[in-house]
């Protein structure tokens, strides 16, 4: 029988750095969506929480600790990552596997947010966009999640399929925010 | 162009996807008749200044909304959920 790798959506692509800007992939797993049922939005947040200790993000937020996240992924959608949805939950709403279907990378250092103004046309600066916050919006024309967990990174999640196209695109910008410092 | 997603916020359009007039909102019954089917289906009015349309949030939170906006300006004067719009099919 066949010796079958698996291989990460961004593998022989990342880490890579320019100037005091890191790309590197983020190994999340499992990755669950969760879209309630008409009506069924408190319910499901309660079983979350209980279960979980995080309840459905409010839209533009993601909520959680390093070990188990909820991340607003849509209208009256949300990823759960780093965990099973507790039993119960599929009556309340629909649940799917997205584990491996996603590339998540982390784009970190001191220019980040200049980086990401060339890619994503929505005002990312912190005074706008907190630690907490997570969106859908664009890289360039490729839709993705956008999230803040520190005030220097960012978590950019985009389909797998188009990982090396995320990866060349925040490149080419970090190459460019790097080759604008002054000396 | 910016449009204020309800859900999102304010976005630039181009993470909209326009879709023609909101009378897609008001889907005839399926007896309505031959010629209140051809009018729902092929007439559509040319304002130029305020008209309801169907745009959908595509790069972002992925809803429907109804769009008011005026042809002559530009000018958007409303936002909502489709969900929200009565009339709007489930």
């Amino acid at each position: 029988m066949a010796d079958l790798k698996s291989l990460s959506p961004c593998a022989g692509l990342l880490p890579l750095s320019r100037g005091a800007l890191t790309l590197e992939e983020v190994a999340w797993d499992p990755i669950w969506s969760v879209a309630p049922y008409k009506g069924q939005m408190q319910d499901v947040s309660d079983l979350l929480n209980a279960a979980l200790g995080v309840g459905f993000p409010v839209p533009g937020t993601w909520d959680g600790d390093a070990n188990v996240r909820a991340l607003w992924s849509g209208l009256d959608q949300a990823f759960l990552v780093g965990a099973k949805p507790p039993a119960g939950l599929t009556a309340r709403a629909a649940v799917t596997d997205n584990s491996d279907s996603w590339a998540c990378v982390a784009l970190s250092g001191d220019d980040v947010e200049e980086v990401l103004a060339r890619l994503v046309p929505v005002d990312l600066r912190e005074a706008a966009f907190g630690i907490g916050r997570c969106i859908r919006t664009q890289v360039q024309h490729m839709a993705c999640v956008v999230l803040r967990d520190a005030p220097d990174r960012f978590v950019i999640m985009a389909f797998r399929s188009m990982a090396g196209t995320l990866v060349h695109e925040l490149d080419v910008a970090m190459q460019g925010v790097d080759a604008r410092k002054p000396a | 162009m910016r449009i204020t997603c309800p859900i999102c916020g304010e976005r630039d359009i181009r993470e909209f996807t326009y879709k023609g007039d909101a009378v897609a909102l008001d889907r005839p019954a399926p007896d309505a008749g031959d010629e209140v089917w051809d009018e729902y289906m092929h007439l559509r009015d040319n304002p130029a200044g305020v008209t309801r349309e169907l745009w959908m949030h595509s790069g972002g939170c992925g809803a429907w909304l109804v769009v008011t906006r005026d042809t002559v300006t530009h000018e958007i004067v409303g936002v909502a959920l489709a969900r929200d719009v009565e009339g709007a099919v489930a």
